[in-house]
């Protein structure tokens, strides 16, 4: 398998009033064509600002980027923004998190949808609007003709979100990045949110970068999964092996927080205490140190790298899980 | 026709509500019934969830027992108070002892207030106590809840995350000390991680206070943790109602069952035997007849589409509408 987005050393710094802060500090990812890849991490790990840059969406004057991004063959960090402009759409293409904010309230569904056939594939109205119609057909969406001409306010969560993926759809992207695409929504559109995405990458044959903060999420629904800490990946692994063999105490910590339908009722959730480093200040060792319950003095002072155990697993922890060392419980 | 069954007849019930009515008017003069004619009880120290999709009424139903919405017909009885039919200022009174924490952390606070002012200011309008009590008293509540007050007090709301605006809701909550805590979705906008420390949060809430707590979710992964008891609604109406134990090891609910298969397992060997739901619940406006779930139910009949299934014991405490429970 060819590698269709290729991260290396990307690094985004914004400015602000407290400084300089880092928001990925040195992230390097290699995703393959054809799978698809979880980025996990809590609010403020990184993993939203990462997948922003590296689609090239974060252009503002305080933002410093650095890095090389490789999209399908071309290097897109050295491209100008017109140039990555012309990616959008058929290249890649992003679903956003909240349904409600993402859609134009004052334009009509039909049109927001043949924008971007319009443009991007120079179709002309009739093409566009039956295009449209087998858009809205593909995302299970009732009645797909009537849909065109309502306005998102008259939609539920579920249809807005339907509508998302079928304009990110629209012009046949290779990649397809979903920002937390079911956060704000229900149990039960969530589950069929994410059985519609499994569905359409399989079929429209796309690669698709799912980020979330939900574990629960990924392990159905990816090959591969990356877990952000601080700006930086600190696991990573195929999905099955991930979740088998947890090597960073910040995955298991993660992975036990999560509310479990299995679990006794009325027992007790484990928690992760404490809060992400101050991203303008961020500590020499391990980000996780101060609130891992394994941690020992090495990992304040001396930051981990990256290493790799087998079957493609990497892991950022001096004492990882499941080794012969003998670790201090404090 | 009663639709009472499932209603408790011991002298510990805290709060009992009967056939309460919500509507609201919408356009084309229509009426919608967000809460249609339902009943429930809670004991003392229990935790009851509300639980269904967007829609089903159950934010309603807590804004209705506070009265801030009011019902068209039906009784909360609160202790011993009709809530229904109290003035203005013996309700203001009344909602001393029962509290409502909010789905939105960031907004349900006054961004220009600090949190000393917030969690101060039910004190002060009851006149609780001098100023030196008051302010003995609000370190005491953000102590509780986990904060450091010498770090918080004088801070305001938008320099907080969502973790902490939503303990700084709770220590307001409990400044009055309330007998009952309605809680609206209060872990949905938080991540998983923060999720967890709300939940036991209001777990230890709840026992050095002695509180009854509602608990309103559309997550049933996030109640098994904090409920005792389960009721499921769907279009404002009750599906199912028992004990947590009961609701999670055999659902009789289709409904139930589908909400159950729905939350994410975090294991990716685990096989989904999906629970086929599809579609999204129709329009309150116009409900379907008979069983209001039937349109999307795998196992409708022609008497459900006819008949309104009444409430039923299936097994000990727990309580089922359905003509077609499953096994």
């Amino acid at each position: 398998m060819s590698s269709i987005l290729k991260l290396e050393n990307l690094k985004v710094r914004f400015a602000t009033h407290r400084g300089q802060l880092e928001a990925v500090r040195s992230v390097d990812l290699d995703i393959r064509a054809g799978t698809s890849i979880g980025i996990v991490g809590e609010s403020g790990s990184g993993k939203t600002v990462m997948s922003r840059a590296a689609m090239g969406l974060l252009t503002g004057s305080n933002v410093t980027r650095e890095g090389r991004i490789t999209f399908d063959g071309k290097i897109l960090s050295d491209m100008s923004r017109d140039e990555v402009r012309n990616e959008f759409g058929t290249g890649m293409a992003m679903i956003f998190q909240d349904p409600m904010t993402a859609l134009n309230p004052v334009r009509r569904i039909g049109s927001q949808l043949q924008e971007s056939l319009r443009v991007r594939l120079g179709m002309n109205r009739k093409e566009a609007k039956a295009r449209s119609i087998e858009l809205l057909t593909l995302v299970r969406i009732p009645e797909p003709a009537r849909m065109l001409r309502k306005f998102p306010s008259q939609l539920s969560g579920g249809m807005r979100q339907r509508i998302m993926i079928a304009i990110a759809i629209s012009c046949n992207p290779k990649l397809l990045f979903a920002d937390e695409p079911t956060t704000a929504l229900d149990v039960t559109v969530q589950a069929q949110i994410l059985e519609l995405l499994t569905d359409l990458r399989q079929k429209l044959n796309m690669t698709m970068v799912l980020v979330t903060h939900d574990l629960g999420v990924v392990a159905g629904n990816t090959d591969y999964v990356a877990v952000m800490y601080a700006g930086e990946i600190v696991e990573q692994a195929p999905t099955a092996e991930l979740f088998a063999n947890m090597k960073m105490p910040y995955t298991e910590a993660l992975f036990k927080s999560i509310p479990n339908i299995q679990m006794k009722a009325g027992s007790r959730l484990p928690v992760i205490e404490g809060r992400l480093p101050d991203p303008t200040d961020r500590p020499p060792g391990c980000g996780f140190a101060a609130r891992c319950s394994y941690a020992q003095d090495k990992c304040f002072s001396d930051h981990p790298e990256l290493e790799a155990a087998k079957d493609g697993h990497l892991y950022r922890c001096w004492f990882p899980l499941g080794d012969s060392i003998q670790r201090k419980v404090s | 026709m009663s639709n009472h069954a499932h209603l408790r007849k011991d002298s510990d019930v805290i709060l009992r509500v009967e056939d309460l009515v919500v509507e609201f008017k919408v356009p084309g003069n229509k009426v919608v019934n967000a809460v249609s004619q339902v009943s429930f009880d809670v004991k003392e120290g229990e935790t009851l969830a509300v639980v269904g999709e967007s829609g089903c009424g159950k934010t309603t139903l807590g804004k209705a027992l506070l009265q801030i919405q009011k019902p068209k017909s039906g009784t909360v009885r609160f202790s011993d108070k009709e809530l229904t039919a109290l003035s203005r200022k013996d309700l203001r009174e009344a909602r001393t002892s029962i509290q409502m924490i909010f789905q939105d952390p960031i907004s349900s606070l006054d961004p220009r207030m600090t949190v000393r002012q917030i969690v101060e200011e039910p004190l002060w309008i009851w006149s609780k106590g001098d100023e030196n009590e008051r302010a003995e008293k609000v370190k005491v509540l953000l102590n509780n809840v986990g904060l450091d007050p010498e770090l918080v007090l004088d801070r305001k709301s938008y320099e907080f995350s969502g973790g902490q605006c939503q303990r700084i809701s709770i220590a307001r909550s409990l400044a009055l000390e309330p007998k009952m805590l309605i809680c609206d979705e209060p872990v949905s906008a938080l991540d998983v991680s923060i999720q967890a420390q709300i939940l036991n949060l209001l777990n230890d809430m709840k026992d050095r206070y002695g509180l009854t707590l509602i608990f309103i979710s559309h997550d049933l992964s996030v109640v098994k943790a904090i409920s005792t008891r389960i009721m499921v609604m769907y279009l404002g109406k009750v599906c199912e109602i028992g004990t947590t134990e009961s609701i999670y090891s055999k659902p009789a609910h289709h409904y139930t069952a589908a909400l159950i298969s729905s939350v994410p397992v975090p294991d990716p060997t685990h096989k989904t035997d999906r629970t086929p739901i599809t579609g999204e619940p129709p329009s309150p406006v116009d409900p379907p007849s008979g069983c209001r779930f039937r349109t999307r139910c795998p196992a409708a009949t022609e008497l459900c589409a006819t008949d309104e299934p009444m409430l039923r014991e299936v097994s000990d405490g727990q309580f089922v509408a359905c003509h077609h429970p499953r096994a």
